[in-house]
């Protein structure tokens, strides 16, 4: 493997052996090891696995398909659906398409953030929610848009919003609470 | 009898889950065993959920905007006591909205089920590819297709006959077969659409063009960002695997074609053939120079073809009924049918299948149904990042390639978002602006920062400090970075601009000179102010003000201190008695 000849303090953490190993992932790596271009794809499933890309895991991925990590982050960082930090239980993304713009999803947005106290892109206190701005969801009739784990809300109002936001709060403690 | 729900991703987000369990438990409480079936998308998204009630006889009633008490009334009255239940149904001019459309590629959508091969080979399916490998040689395919005069409805319009010709006579012993349906438009959605509720008609349509340039792999490059689409698709490559439609000796005839599914993930550069390439290769998705060509050089170095969705859901329709009566459909320039994803501020919103050669005006008000809430038009936006704003002046202007190209705008994909007096047009391009800007791969300077300047510039004019030559700065930048970009998104980002100066500089010069949103949608240029006679003094506008600009003693007159207020417009919000002024 490539790394081996790397001089000790490249930066590239190729020959550090505190790297742990992702044992979830190496069915992954062990079925597209002779496909060749499935980096995206291997990156996808590590992000299914473990929620997020942290630079421990990309670098792990790095050593396992011998890939540089250059490469790896370069990839990881040049496209969207990848995160690199730990995200909340619940994943709300507010549809930025055309349609949603026109018909208020600004104001949509205003209303969550107000509601949870957090701005684009962070995670509220307990860990519960995230909030990402994503591109156009493809709902464009039922503007505005905004999906929430794998439920797609549509013709948001600000009441609507705050409802829905309740709703999971609550379902959430109830759940917690039987636990 | 059976009952059918339109389950495409706008009906499951219109409730049509919810729907369906009121209906099994209802159902079941009546004690009725009737099957509930599946369906796509019928494209009246406002109507979302749908269901259709079909009795022994096979007629079939529609219901629109189902509620679960709905679901109720339809099971006890409709279905047991045979009632008509009038008001729940589609109204005639509903119906009218539909039957103005010529549907070619929407034609089984929302009235097959997607998720069972058996409905689509009912509806003829499968019949024009055995056509095109038992008949047809692959220069006949493509001479049909020629007669046809398809063109590529991902946006930029090339004869579709022309680049499988390419693909063709490239040689090589392995081609391969590629479907773009990284469909990034904001505003666009009928390539979900196909996937969700025919996904038979693009496998077969890829298998006519692989056995036309002798592909034997095929790839879908579908965007991340719809599972659903994603779900039905693979269920539908694997029935036709199933059933001898992909995989070897294809029709007895010694053709080999199999086709995968590439998730994207979340790259609108992607949506560039070479950027495409580069992304299915696992590398950054960024575009190359051509030539080469993908049909010389494309996938792994191979002769590639990329078509997006909607055109490979045309093929299938040419074959079986002649290329001549394609050509019969549209104008002299632009074949057949167009897509069009109508939404925005328009009253019937959904996907629309129209001939080539109807107005924009037709579109939008005999079949969209004008605009919501009796508000005025203002502009319609085509072509998403790409395309430009064509205003009320031109909406007489034909559907076709060139006639909407000299408008400014561009057919592109299909998306037409329609805007009323509420729209702000500055706003509007600050709004593109933002797009390219984030989506610039950054390959070319002037893509990369050129988009980020003109962004800077919108954004400031928003913002109220517009300065005097920000009109004419715009526009040098616009051209320059058309020059100096190598493919289609940079190329085109100035287009959102351009359009609109071109139609709307009053609008510019307003919010630079006279710092006036006219559409009142531009906070910074916004004034608060109480209305003397409305107030009734309830403190409720005061306690929301997140900065203390709201002066008053209770069950008085408030006042709004100008100097302080932010323009947050939460006290317009918050007020009931429409005491709170916007100018």
């Amino acid at each position: 493997m490539s790394h081996e000849t790397h001089e000790h303090g490249c930066g590239c953490g190729c020959n550090d052996e505190r790297i742990k190993p992702f044992d979830d992932l190496t069915s992954v790596l062990k079925k597209y090891a002779d496909v060749p271009g499935s980096l995206i794809t291997v990156l996808q499933k590590a992000q299914e696995i473990y929620g997020f890309l942290s630079f421990d895991l990309m670098r792990y991925i790095a050593l396992e398909t011998d890939i540089s990590i250059a490469k790896v982050y370069g990839v990881a960082t040049f496209y969207t659906q990848f995160r690199f930090e730990p995200i909340g239980k619940y994943l709300v993304m507010l549809c930025q398409g055309t349609a949603c713009h026109v018909n208020g999803a600004k104001m949509i947005e205003e209303v969550v953030m107000d509601d949870l106290n957090i701005k684009e892109g962070e995670t509220t206190a307990d860990g519960l929610f995230t909030l990402n701005n994503v591109a156009c969801l493809g709902c464009c009739s039922l503007s505005p848009v905004m999906m929430i784990n794998d439920t797609t809300y549509g013709q948001l109002t600000p009441d609507k919003v705050k409802n829905i936001l309740t709703e999971i709060k609550e379902k959430n403690d109830s759940q917690e609470g039987q636990k | 009898m059976k009952i059918v729900i339109g389950k495409g991703s706008c009906g499951i987000a219109a409730g049509a889950n919810k729907i369906q369990s009121a209906f099994e438990e209802n159902l079941s409480l009546a004690g009725l065993d009737i099957p509930i079936e599946t369906t796509g998308c019928i494209g009246a998204c406002y109507l979302e959920p749908i269901v259709d009630v079909f009795d022994d006889a096979g007629n079939k009633i529609t219901f629109v905007n189902v509620t679960t008490d709905n679901a109720r009334e339809i099971v006890e009255q409709h279905i047991l006591e045979k009632q008509a239940l009038k008001g729940l149904q589609i109204t005639d001019a509903d119906m009218t909205m539909i039957g103005k459309q010529k549907r070619i590629v929407l034609k089984n959508s929302g009235i097959i089920n997607p998720e069972r091969i058996e409905d689509y080979l009912s509806v003829d399916g499968y019949e024009a590819a055995k056509k095109c490998l038992t008949e047809l040689t692959p220069e006949e395919i493509i001479e049909t297709l020629k007669i046809a005069g398809l063109k590529g409805r991902g946006g930029a319009g090339f004869p579709t006959w022309f680049k499988w010709n390419a693909a063709y006579k490239s040689p090589g012993a392995v081609k391969y077969m590629v479907c773009n349906a990284d469909e990034g438009d904001p505003g666009a959605f009928m390539d979900r659409s196909v996937l969700e509720s025919d996904p038979h008609a693009l496998i077969e349509g890829m298998l006519i063009g692989a056995r036309a340039i002798g592909a034997n792999e095929g790839v879908v490059y579908v965007r991340a960002e719809y599972p659903l689409a994603i779900v039905r698709l693979q269920g539908a490559i694997n029935q036709a695997r199933e059933s001898g439609y992909l995989g070897e000796n294809i029709f007895n005839t010694g053709f080999d074609f199999d086709l995968r599914i590439k998730a994207g993930a979340g790259a609108f550069v992607c949506g560039e053939e070479t950027a495409l390439i580069a992304s299915l290769e696992g590398e950054r998705g960024m575009p190359r120079l051509k030539p080469p060509f993908p049909a010389q050089k494309g996938y792994w170095n191979k002769p590639t073809n990329i078509n997006n969705v909607e055109t490979f859901a045309n093929v299938p329709w040419i074959f079986r009924n002649g290329g001549e009566a394609y050509a019969a459909i549209g104008t002299k320039d632009s074949k057949g049918t167009k897509v069009f994803a109508l939404t925005g501020k328009i009253a019937h919103g959904g996907l629309v299948e129209i001939p080539m050669g109807l107005t924009l005006r037709d579109v939008i008000y005999d079949i969209g149904g004008g605009i919501k809430n009796n508000k005025a038009f203002k502009a319609v936006q085509m072509g998403g990042p790409s395309g430009g704003c064509v205003p009320d002046s031109l909406l007489d202007t034909l559907i076709d390639y060139g006639e909407i190209t000299r408008t400014g705008a561009i057919m592109g994909s299909g998306g037409m978002v329609v805007m009323d007096e509420t729209t702000c047009m500055v706003d509007m391009a600050r709004f593109f602006l933002d797009f390219t800007c984030k989506e610039s791969c950054g390959k070319c300077t002037y893509c990369r920062v050129g988009t980020k300047r003109m962004l800077e510039i919108l954004t400031r004019i928003t913002k109220g400090q517009g300065v005097d030559g920000d009109i004419e700065l715009l526009e040098e930048l616009c051209y320059k970075i058309k020059e100096g970009s190598m493919c289609g998104l940079g190329q085109t980002a100035p287009n959102p601009i351009l359009t609109t100066i071109k139609y709307f500089r009053n609008e510019y010069e307003d919010h630079i000179y006279n710092k006036k949103c006219t559409a009142r949608s531009c906070k910074a240029l916004l004034t608060y102010a109480i209305n003397e006679e409305n107030c009734i003094g309830c403190g409720s506008c005061k306690k929301k003000c997140p900065v203390e600009a709201i002066e008053g003693e209770k069950k008085k007159v408030h006042k709004i201190n100008q100097d302080l207020c932010i323009k947050c417009g939460k006290c317009f919000t918050v007020c009931k008695f429409d005491a709170v002024l916007v100018d």
